[in-house]
């Protein structure tokens, strides 16, 4: 609806923009791979120090030298989040680690800690140092403060509005990043210790253990604020999800736009990387004809599993931004398969395993650039030729024939439930 | 201030009256400020009352201390040059900060104004500190979830004074959505049923943890959750002094002023009395039960993080 309300600034003159940079997330090498095949322009990933995402895959330095190997073929570039606050005992090491990103190839760290800030500058100079949303920086001058300390990029609070994203563009010549779709902290980032308090782990350094989604009963006087039946309290937030609204972002001049979900699946990262990259070269095709195309909003709600929202974007998030009802309902598709290789003579691609699926089933498969097409499976063999009647085992390979073409990092998808 | 010297006893107070209050109860320091600036304060005295609040502070011979420690908005900046010339010209003893905005509005507006740090949560380590201390900070506030071992080694590490709460409720979850009218509004009910402000009568239960109570209040800064118990280290004060702790605050927030004054006596006898002879000190029981007479039965008192250790 906005979009096609959507006048440009300006009396239609529009100004000449760069394409914002797409950056998307990587809990794992292959999650990398994927990120970049359908479009990433960047990924970030963690570490196995000072990162905030202590169960996902993370990264050894030498899977750091992989990842930034196979991203540089496709010219794309491989940020690490070093965004914990650090206590007395993590200081020790901080400069030796970075210099070891450093020499692996990473272009830049995404930090929060002053400290570490510092010691990349001195220790590490060839990394590019990317204030972190941890530091929720929410006002121009804040922006203008760490651009006077030498830092390249700040990544925005989740707090801040479109117009006050505008006038802080308008006043700092910084590159700025924004989140613009993923699961968000409902707390000022790193300003919540939920964690700490109910189980000792330090959220600030990667324990958070999602406490805001919890049930609390709300008193007041000592009475419970709801009717036995109704949804308890919760700090619980939607996703936030710009797919509809990517042109107002665009506009204020925004450096780079970030998918959150290191803890993702292959599925979520390849699904959501690619409907952002083809909004994004949409716009920039044709900025004056763009309008938004209901695959791309499809295409995210078939990896989503939390309703949607635009954040503070628009103003401060009211009572239908937040999630009162039982939680989680699974994405309505699942990975099935991802393509290895296909023969175009005879129309049979090779499949690896991912979940289970046979012959009858309804799938999709995707593929970067938005190609889609569902059809139902048919007869399928193993390496050997043996027919089967299920692909039950993970990272098996399977041969089936497709009804269109299809390429390697292909996925095949299907329906949960 | 050196850490062989007195420590300083720190607290907040949402009038003058108050804070005279509790100076007689033995507080040094009082933060004071307005919620257009400082966030959690147990009350506003308006930047026209500074200049007379701050007088009246220090001819009790206490210090006067300003909160500015909220996160700014852009629409909010051009206030800041006129407060900090009100807080300068009125001859505050410091400010507290966590916005790198206050720090620039500072340089340029009230140069060599005492700048205090306290980024709350995420002022959890010393390099850190020193880097604030650098850009004009002399005193680091400290992030209520380091434990003792941390604490004193955060001290050695940094120029800057330390200070850590010793009493009372923390923060532990800030948002700047408004929580309390949302669900308000998801029920069905007025929004409006939630007063703004510091407010005693709301709570939060998690389902699976009956017995704890954690306040929970909406004000201009959005929502704020508050701990189920209220810290109490006044039986840690001799290793609190050894670790180099320069001021200890007690966080008056949600109590009466009872309460506070009786929490500020007896820290007062505490330090005092370590001061006259640190090495006969004893903790006078009495200190302790004073305290425990007015304690909120639903409220435990417990060392809070100083003996933790936490997993991430």
């Amino acid at each position: 609806m906005t979009l096609l309300q959507h006048v440009p600034h300006g009396g239609g003159k529009r100004v000449r923009l760069a394409k914002p940079e797409l950056l998307a997330p990587a809990g794992s090498l292959e999650k990398l791979k994927f990120a970049v095949h359908y479009g990433a322009d960047a990924v970030y990933i963690g570490g196995q120090k000072y990162g905030l995402r202590s169960n996902a895959d993370n990264f050894s330095i030498d899977q750091m030298r992989q990842g930034v190997e196979f991203a540089s073929r496709y010219g794309a570039k491989v940020f690490v989040a070093t965004n914990i606050y650090a206590h007395q005992e993590d200081l020790p090491g901080i400069a030796d680690y970075l210099r070891e990103i450093e020499d692996a190839g990473i272009s830049a760290i995404i930090t929060a800690d002053p400290a570490i800030v510092e010691t990349a500058q001195r220790a590490a100079p060839r990394l590019e140092v990317h204030l972190s949303t941890q530091q929720s920086t929410m006002n121009w001058q804040a922006v203008k403060f760490w651009k006077e300390e030498g830092l390249p990029r700040v990544v925005l609070a989740r707090e801040a509005t479109m117009d006050e994203i505008r006038e802080m563009k308008a006043r700092v010549d910084i590159e700025l990043e924004v989140f613009i779709h993923g699961a968000m902290c409902s707390s000022v980032s790193g300003r919540c210790v939920l964690s700490n308090h109910f189980t000792d782990r330090d959220s600030n350094r990667g324990g958070c253990c999602q406490s805001c989604r919890w049930k609390y009963d709300l008193h007041a006087d000592d009475r419970s604020v709801s009717e036995p039946g109704q949804n308890l309290f919760t700090m619980s937030s939607k996703d936030l999800c710009m797919i509809e609204h990517l042109p107002d972002l665009i506009e204020t001049g925004v450096d780079s736009f970030k998918i959150e979900g290191r803890m993702k699946s292959v599925h979520y990262v390849a699904s959501v990387v690619n409907a952002y990259r083809q909004a994004i070269d949409a716009y920039f095709a044709d900025p004056a004809g763009y309008t938004l195309r209901r695959e791309w909003v499809e295409e995210i709600g078939k990896a989503a599993n939390r309703p949607l929202n635009t954040g503070f974007f628009y103003g401060t998030p009211g009572a239908s931004e937040h999630i009162y009802e039982p939680e989680e309902k699974p994405a309505p598709y699942d990975f099935a398969a991802v393509v290895t290789e296909y023969d175009p003579a005879s129309g049979i691609a090779t499949v690896q395993q991912r979940s289970p699926f046979r012959p009858g089933m309804e799938v999709e498969f995707i593929g970067p650039g938005g190609r889609r097409f569902s059809q139902v499976i048919g007869e399928m063999t193993d390496r050997d030729g043996q027919a089967l009647d299920v692909a039950r085992h993970p990272l098996q390979s399977i041969r089936l024939r497709t009804d269109h073409p299809v390429e390697p990092l292909d996925l095949m998808r299907k329906r949960t439930g | 201030m050196s850490s062989a010297a007195k420590p300083e006893l720190l607290t907040a107070a949402g009038s003058i009256e108050q804070a005279e209050r509790y100076i007689r109860a033995g507080a040094d320091a009082v933060l004071i400020g307005e919620p257009r600036f400082g966030m959690r304060q147990p009350g506003t005295i308006p930047a026209s009352q500074l200049a007379e609040a701050v007088s009246r502070l220090h001819a009790l011979g206490a210090k006067a201390y300003i909160n500015m420690n909220k996160l700014f908005r852009n629409d909010e900046l051009p206030e800041l040059p006129d407060y900090l010339k009100a807080v300068a010209a009125a001859r505050a003893d410091a400010v507290t900060f966590g916005d790198p905005a206050v720090l620039l509005n500072v340089r340029e507006h009230a140069p060599g104004l005492p700048l205090h740090w306290n980024a709350e949560m995420t002022g959890t380590n010393s390099a850190a500190a020193d880097y604030w201390g650098r850009r004009g900070a002399v005193r680091a506030v400290l992030a209520r979830e380091l434990n003792e071992e941390e604490i004193a080694s955060f001290k050695r590490g940094t120029a800057l004074d330390i200070q850590v709460q010793v009493h009372g409720m923390t923060n532990i979850y800030h948002s700047h959505r408004n929580l309390l009218q949302s669900y308000m509004e998801h029920l069905g009910r007025e929004a409006s049923l939630v007063r703004r402000g510091p407010d005693r009568s709301l709570y939060l239960v998690e389902t699976e943890r009956p017995g704890e109570r954690f306040p929970v209040y909406e004000d201009e800064t959005g929502t704020h959750v508050m701990s189920p118990d209220d810290i109490c280290l006044i039986e840690a004060l001799p290793e609190l002094v050894a670790a180099g702790v320069d001021s200890m605050y007690v966080e008056p927030l949600l109590k009466s002023d009872a309460y506070n004054e009786t929490v500020l006596r007896s820290y007062r006898a505490a330090l005092d009395r370590m001061a006259a002879d640190p090495a006969a000190y004893a903790m006078d029981p009495a200190w302790l039960e004073d305290i425990r007479l007015l304690q909120d039965p639903e409220r435990e008192l417990g060392f809070g993080f100083l003996y933790k250790e936490q997993v991430y």
